[in-house]
C-alpha cells in the first residue's frame, strides 16, 4: 500500500483511466443487468426481472447447458491429452520429429480461430459427421489442448528430474515413480490447465459457430444471434452470470498455479 | 565386520542379514564397463572390485566419468559394454528398482510434497513392509541421523544439513547392500562438511555397510575412504588406499592431481644397488630410491612432496656421504606463503629450478621462519622421492 502513496498524480490518473477502459463496460453491463426497464440504456430502478426472464427462457437455458457440457467435456479431454503431450515432450527420449511435434502442438495457440474453425468444419463435412455436441467438443479440445500442454510442460520443466530417479531408486517402476512423485507435484498445473481450457471453451464463439449444427447452439452463439435482433436486458443478466462463473474459475486457477510454483521452489537444489 | 560394536539394534540386524558374503569374494565386481554419449566416451573400460563393508571413493575432476559410473551402478544409465556383478549376479541391465542398491543424490532429491517421515518411509512402502514395521524402521532411522522432532516437517522447512540427513536416512532405510553417495557433502559449508564426514564414517562402520562415494574433493576422499579410485577421462588411473595414492602415485598426472608436488624432469645417470642417480635439468643430480617395476628407463620425473623437503640455514648436521646419501640443494627464498599451521616456501635453487617446501609452524614465535631472499639449504632423502615415467 505504501507504494501506491508514492505514485505521482499522473500515475494515478493513467492507472484509473486504464482500469476504467478495461472494466467500465463490464461494470455497466453488470449494473444494467439489474435494471427494471425494458430499454437497455434507460435506468428504471433495481430489479431481478431479467434474471427471472433468463431462467424461464428455455432456449437460452438449453444453450447454457450445452456450453457447460461442451466446456467440461472438452476441458477434460484436452487436459488428459495435453498432459500426455507435455510428459512426452519433457520426459520422453528424444524421438524423431520431436521438434515438429512440439511445433504442431503449439500451432493452435497462434492460428486464427477462423482458420481452425473452417478447417474443422471441412473435416467434419468430409467425414459426413453429424454436427452437434461432439463436433464442438472435439473442436474445442483441439483449441485448448495446446494451452494445457504449455502450462503442464513449464511445470514439468522446472521439476528436478532426480526426484523421479530417487523414486525409482527407492523401489518404484517408471510408471509408479510418475504416479507417486511427478503427478502430485504437477497436479496444480494440471488443475490450472483444466480451468484455462474450461473458460476458453465457454467463451468461444468463432470455432463453435463453425462446428456446431442446428439445434445445438452454445451460449455465445445464442447470445450473438439474439443481439443481432437488438440487445435485450436479459442478455446483460446472462453475461453477468458468465462473468461471475469465469471469475471464480480464474481465481481458482491462479491460486492453483501459485501453489504449484511455491512447491516448485522447494524442489530446486540448494 | 567382526569388530563392529553391536551397540545398536540397527547394526546388529544388518550384520545378521545377508549383506556380508565371504570376505574373499567382492561384493561388487565391475568388469570392463563402458558408456558412450554420442561420440563422447564418458566411461571407458573400467574394472573394479569392491569388498563388502568397504568405504570406497571415486575421485576425479569434473567430467572424468565418475558420476556416470555411479549412475550405472544405480541403474539410471545402462552400460554399453561390460558387466556389473553384485554378489555374483549380473545387474548391468536391471532397472533401478530391481537392485538392492540405494543412492543419495547430490541435491538430495527429497520429495517436496512429503514430510520427513513419509520421505524416509517411501522406499519401505514400495517394499511392501507392514505398517507397524515401517513406523519402527522410520523412527530408528530418524534417531540414527538425529532428526528427532522434525518428522512432520516438509523438506523446505529444513536447513541444508537437516535435508542432507533426511536424504541419508531415506537411502539407508531399505538397508541396501550398497549405498551410493553422489557428492553428498558438496552443498554444505566447510565446518558442517567436516563434522558430517566424521558422522558418515562412524555410521558406515557401525552399520557395516558398503559405501561408494563420488567426490571431486580429494581431502574428503582421503579422510573418509578406505580406498580411492582416481578417474581420468573415463578410465581408472589408480586404485589405492589414501596413503599409497599420496605417497606412491602411479603417474605424473596423479602425483599432480593429488596434493602438491615438486617435479623435476631428467634421465637415469647411474644405477647403484638400490639407489638411482637421476640427472635433472632444474635440480642437478638427484639420488632416489629404486622405483617400482617398469619405471626406470627413458624420460623420468623425480617427484617430491613439499612437506618432505627440509630447510635449514646450513644444511643437515650429518654430512656423511654427501654425494649419495642425501639430496642437498642450495637456494634462496623466493616466495613465502603463510597458511597458519604450515608455511610454504618457494626456494629458487642455484641450479635453476623452483622447489616448494612446506614447513610446520611448530613454534608460535617466528624464530624459525625464513625471510625473503635469505640463503637456505634444502634437503631430502632418496626414500622421500618418487620416480615417475615422464
Amino acid at each position: 500500500m505504501q507504494k501506491v502513496s508514492r505514485l505521482s498524480r499522473f500515475n494515478i490518473a493513467s492507472l484509473a483511466l486504464g482500469l476504467a477502459f478495461l472494466y467500465l463496460p463490464i461494470l455497466i453491463l453488470v449494473l444494467y443487468s439489474f435494471n427494471a426497464s425494458r430499454l437497455v440504456t434507460v435506468w428504471g430502478g433495481w430489479s431481478l426481472r431479467w434474471y427471472h426472464e433468463f431462467f424461464n427462457d428455455r432456449a437460452m437455458i438449453e444453450a447454457a447447458w450445452m456450453s457447460l457440457r461442451v466446456a467440461v467435456a472438452s476441458a477434460t479431454i484436452a487436459t488428459l491429452l495435453g498432459t500426455l503431450a507435455a510428459v512426452a515432450l519433457s520426459r520422453g527420449e528424444r524421438f524423431r520429429g520431436r521438434t515438429l511435434f512440439s511445433g504442431m502442438l503449439y500451432a493452435p495457440l497462434v492460428m486464427p480461430e477462423v482458420i481452425t474453425g473452417l478447417s474443422l468444419l471441412l473435416l467434419f463435412v468430409a467425414l459426413n459427421a453429424e454436427r452437434g455436441f461432439w463436433t464442438v467438443t472435439i473442436a474445442h479440445t483441439t483449441l485448448t489442448m495446446c494451452f494445457v500442454a504449455v502450462v503442464v510442460q513449464s511445470r514439468l520443466g522446472s521439476l528436478d528430474r532426480s526426484l523421479e530417479e530417487a523414486a525409482m531408486d527407492l523401489g518404484c517402476d517408471p510408471v509408479g515413480a510418475f504416479i507417486a512423485v511427478t503427478l502430485p507435484l504437477i497436479a496444480p498445473a494440471i488443475v490450472a490447465g483444466w480451468m484455462l481450457a474450461f473458460t476458453l471453451s465457454l467463451d468461444d464463439l468463432v470455432i463453435a459457430s463453425f462446428t456446431t449444427g442446428p439445434g445445438s447452439a452454445t451460449l455465445p452463439i445464442r447470445i450473438y444471434s439474439e443481439v443481432r435482433l437488438g440487445v435485450k436486458p436479459e442478455i446483460n443478466a446472462i453475461c453477468t452470470l458468465v462473468i461471475a462463473l469465469i471469475a471464480v474459475v480464474i481465481v481458482i486457477a491462479s491460486l492453483a498455479s501459485k501453489l504449484s510454483s511455491s512447491q516448485g521452489e522447494s524442489a530446486a537444489p540448494l | 565386520m567382526a569388530e563392529e560394536s553391536p551397540g545398536t539394534k540397527v547394526a546388529a540386524e544388518t550384520a545378521g542379514g545377508d549383506a556380508c558374503p565371504d570376505a574373499g569374494q567382492p561384493l561388487l565386481r565391475i568388469e570392463g564397463v563402458a558408456k558412450t554419449f554420442g561420440t563422447f566416451r564418458a566411461v571407458d573400460g573400467v574394472s573394479l572390485d569392491i569388498k563388502a563393508g568397504e568405504f570406497f571413493a571415486l575421485l576425479g575432476p569434473s567430467g572424468c566419468g565418475k558420476t556416470t559410473l555411479l549412475r550405472m551402478l544405480a541403474g539410471f544409465e545402462a552400460p554399453d559394454e561390460g558387466r556389473i556383478l553384485l554378489g555374483g549376479k549380473d545387474i548391468a541391465l536391471a532397472l533401478p528398482h530391481e537392485r538392492p542398491i540405494n543412492m543419495m543424490f547430490q541435491n538430495y532429491a527429497l520429495f517436496p510434497h512429503l514430510s520427513v517421515r513419509d520421505n524416509i518411509a517411501f522406499g519401505l512402502k514400495r517394499a511392501g513392509m507392514a505398517r507397524a514395521e515401517i513406523a519402527t524402521r522410520v523412527s530408528e532411522m530418524v534417531a540414527l541421523v538425529k532428526l528427532e522432532g522434525l518428522e512432520k516437517r516438509k523438506p523446505d522447512q529444513l536447513s541444508g544439513g537437516q535435508r542432507q540427513r533426511v536424504a541419508l536416512a531415506r537411502a539407508l532405510a531399505r538397508r541396501p547392500k550398497l549405498l551410493l553417495l553422489d557428492e553428498p557433502l558438496a552443498a554444505l559449508d566447510k565446518k558442517l562438511r567436516e563434522s558430517t564426514q566424521g558422522e558418515l564414517m562412524e555410521l558406515q562402520r557401525r552399520l557395516g555397510m558398503t559405501f561408494i562415494i563420488v567426490t571431486h574433493d580429494q581431502e574428503e576422499a582421503m579422510t573418509m575412504a578406505d580406498r580411492i579410485g582416481v578417474m581420468k577421462s573415463g578410465k581408472l588411473a589408480q586404485v589405492a588406499p589414501p596413503r599409497e595414492l599420496y605417497e606412491a602415485p602411479h603417474s605424473r598426472w596423479i602425483a599432480e592431481f593429488v596434493g602438491d608436488i615438486n617435479l623435476f624432469d631428467g634421465e637415469t645417470k647411474l644405477r647403484d644397488g638400490h639407489r638411482l642417480v637421476i640427472g635433472t635439468r632444474d635440480a642437478g643430480a638427484l639420488v632416489v630410491a629404486e622405483p617400482r617395476e617398469g619405471v626406470g628407463s627413458g624420460k623420468l620425473a623425480v617427484a617430491i612432496r613439499p612437506e618432505k623437503v627440509k630447510l635449514s640455514r646450513r644444511g643437515p648436521v650429518t654430512e656423511a656421504g654427501r654425494e649419495t646419501a642425501i639430496n642437498i640443494l642450495d637456494g634462496v627464498i623466493a616466495d613465502i606463503c603463510y597458511l597458519g599451521g604450515t608455511t610454504t616456501y618457494k626456494v629458487k635453487l642455484d641450479t635453476g629450478g623452483m622447489l616448494q617446501a612446506s614447513v610446520a609452524n611448530s613454534a608460535r614465535l617466528d624464530i624459525d621462519a625464513y625471510s625473503l631472499n635469505q640463503h637456505v639449504v634444502a634437503w631430502f632423502t632418496p626414500d622421500d622421492c618418487v620416480v615417475l615415467q615422464s
